[in-house]
């Protein structure tokens, strides 16, 4: 688990443009500075690559914040 | 540089954050029109210009609004006053697809529909802005509902959207401000499937995959480029396992793989053909070997060897570092280095003359032959906006630059020299068979350029009517041919004083006195309307100090000098003496 998030945390730092931004399970759009309809989606299509997975259409809406998007990578990487 | 979209998901803003830091960027006003979202499209086309020099200041349509903003309500369009628009619009924009039970005759009247459409939006664009329009054409739709026969029965999709790009090319051919961004072909070549992404479309209303969106974003990039002059026009290339298979030094000329016998032989032919179609196309061929010149040669007068030594505008074969050779062949042909494309199959020394000459295109083209051209083909170098004349001539004029500089070798005296090249020119008003081409070599010349100035065409139509305006364009001709138009002097009359806005010179005549010429004709036409003083401005940029005394050597005064840009006097009230005196036959008006 928190092998996941070792390895979503440079795709934040890439995707934000911020090295000094730490990532917990409870960070949210609303917490991050800079997470716009944009920014999000160069962080979910990096984090496909990052990962060699496919998000369904309606599985993003459901989550509320970084923890919810590790559960739903990890569920994914075991399918 | 080559971006991938993987890597630009990532790192657009730190690379932006770097972008935008870099000096004399050229600032230009793009309003994009969205038939779906356009923010990503925006941000990557920003990201492509920055590199290359051009700093885009984007305006982004509402969701969808590209009818509305262009045709409906156009006010916020003028008042952004943008330089370009594109439109982007897709297959998913499309209204008037044929119904199931058409016949021939619905089929085009869909297709009327659709292009009248279109046509008021183009025209409601190019007679409120002066804007040069990129229109994009239609992908091949998703499925397929008539199989095979959808590519035939006027009720078929891929038939209705194969007429229509045909009727756009059409339109593109006609209307001078209109430009094709091909996205039928981007889309082919990267797969239809590959190019569409419905759920990205679902989830963000982008029709396209990231791969999608950037290969359009480099393709409208190349435009825009072209557009501003900073187009590449010289292919320098290496020759050992470049041009040909196997190392002729090593192996000797009867063994190096050329011709049509194996398949590599006829891999490395293909290559010389697709080198020689660009030079046709205008684009100068240059080599850049290390062998010795002899054994060089040889290779190239190969009964096998497509390309000959004659194709080459300039032909290093030796064995210094290849950064000095490319720098020399750049000198040669007066191009920037930045107009440079070096293609070479060793790793070693593509990496050696990218970090030496970074201006220099390099990209990394392998070692494989079969793939060089499709390589070189998608990096867009050498995109032109319209194919003109003068360009095809191009590559045959500098060869004859060639002869021009042997003959140069040949004589003491300059001046004996230019008086034996029996120069003649043509230096003439603006008009309106040629304001495509004075646009075009006013947007692409940087060196002998004083103010750097960039046009519209738009906007050389209104100067060529303005009477407030002095203009001039120059042709020069000599007994190795005719080098084209290749001057352009802009002057703005108040009352008795002319302002020179843009006096500019393509480096193909340079040290031809032809300038003098230019000021002669610039004088008479000042003298027969009463203008007494004539004042010129210099505006130095990091490419135009060949010109900081163009003026002092015309026999202008300096007024001040220490500002910028520098301003200088010619009084005609005390006389005027002719400066040209190696010109032999002008015609004027």
């Amino acid at each position: 688990m928190t092998d996941l998030l070792v390895r979503l945390q440079p795709i934040f730092h890439d995707v934000f443009d911020s090295t000094d931004l730490r990532i917990v399970r409870e960070s949210s759009a609303s917490s991050i500075e800079g997470w716009d309809s944009l920014t999000h989606i160069h962080l979910v299509s990096s984090v496909e690559r990052e990962f060699g997975i496919r998000f369904a259409l309606g599985e993003l809406e459901e989550l509320k914040n970084v923890g919810d998007m590790l559960d739903l990578i990890e569920r994914k990487k075991a399918q | 540089m080559y971006f991938d979209a993987g890597y630009l998901l990532r790192k657009q803003k730190s690379l932006k954050r770097k972008l935008v830091q870099q000096p004399g960027l050229l600032e230009k006003r793009i309003a994009i029109l969205g038939g779906s979202t356009t923010e990503e499209i925006a941000n990557l086309l920003e990201l492509i210009l920055l590199h290359d020099g051009i700093r885009p200041i984007i305006y982004q349509s509402g969701y969808r609004k590209y009818f509305e903003d262009a045709v409906v309500d156009p006010s916020a369009i003028i008042d952004f006053r943008p330089d370009i628009i594109y439109l982007h619009t897709s297959s998913i924009c499309i209204r008037n697809f044929p119904p199931i039970d058409s016949l021939e005759a619905d089929f085009f009247e869909c297709i009327e529909k659709e292009m009248k459409h279109y046509r008021a939006i183009w025209d409601a664009l190019s007679n409120q802005t002066d804007a040069l329009i990129i229109q994009n054409n239609f992908e091949l739709p998703e499925y397929q509902l008539l199989g095979n026969l959808d590519a035939v029965s006027p009720a078929g999709r891929v038939r209705f959207i194969n007429t229509l790009n045909l009727e756009f090319a059409r339109e593109v051919l006609v209307r001078s401000r209109l430009m094709m961004n091909d996205i039928s072909t981007i889309s082919a070549r990267m797969g239809v499937d590959g190019f569409h992404d419905a759920r990205r479309y679902f989830s963000y209303k982008i029709i396209t995959t990231p791969e999608g969106s950037l290969e359009m974003a480099r393709s409208i990039g190349a435009i825009v480029k072209a557009i501003y002059g900073s187009m590449y026009k010289c292919l320098v290339l290496d020759l050992d396992n470049t041009l040909w298979g196997g190392v002729i030094g090593d192996d000797g000329v009867g063994k190096i793989r050329i011709g049509r016998e194996t398949a590599e032989a006829e891999a490395y032919t293909a290559f010389q053909e697709y080198c020689l179609a660009l030079r046709q196309r205008g684009i100068l061929l240059a080599v850049c070997s290390k062998n010795n010149e002899l054994t060089a040669l040889e290779g190239l007068n190969h009964p096998d060897s497509l390309l000959k030594p004659s194709h080459f505008s300039c032909i290093k074969a030796n064995w210094e570092p290849k950064d000095q050779n490319i720098r020399a062949i750049a000198h040669q042909l007066n191009l920037g280095l930045d107009g440079l494309v070096f293609v070479d199959d060793n790793p070693v020394e593509r990496s050696w003359v990218s970090a030496q000459l970074p201006m220099v295109a390099v990209p990394d083209v392998g070692s494989d032959v079969t793939e060089y051209s499709r390589i070189l083909n998608r990096a867009r170098y050498f995109e032109p906006i319209s194919l003109l004349k003068e360009d095809l001539h191009r590559a045959e004029s500098y060869s004859a630059n060639e002869k021009r500089l042997l003959a140069q070798n040949s004589l003491g005296n300059y001046k004996e020299y230019l008086l034996s090249l029996e120069m003649r020119a043509q230096i003439k008003p603006f008009y309106p068979l040629y304001l495509e081409r004075i646009t075009q070599l006013i947007n692409k010349t940087n060196q002998y350029n004083l103010t750097t100035k960039r046009y519209t065409m738009a906007e050389i139509e209104h100067i060529s009517n303005d009477p407030n305006y002095v203009t001039l364009w120059g042709k020069l001709l000599d007994k190795f041919g005719d080098n084209g138009l290749t001057s352009v002097v802009i002057g703005r009359r108040k009352s008795c004083v002319l302002h020179i806005e843009t006096w500019l010179m393509s480096c193909r005549v340079l040290k031809r006195d032809f300038e003098h010429a230019m000021l002669d004709a610039l004088v008479a036409s000042c003298l027969r309307t009463g203008i007494e003083r004539i004042y010129g401005y210099y505006i130095p940029t990091e490419k135009n100090n060949l010109v900081a005394e163009h003026y002092a050597k015309l026999g202008f005064e300096l007024i001040s000098g220490s500002e910028q840009p520098s301003l200088w006097q010619l009084n005609l009230a005390g006389g005027y003496k002719p400066r040209n005196h190696t010109i032999k036959e002008i015609s004027y008006d």
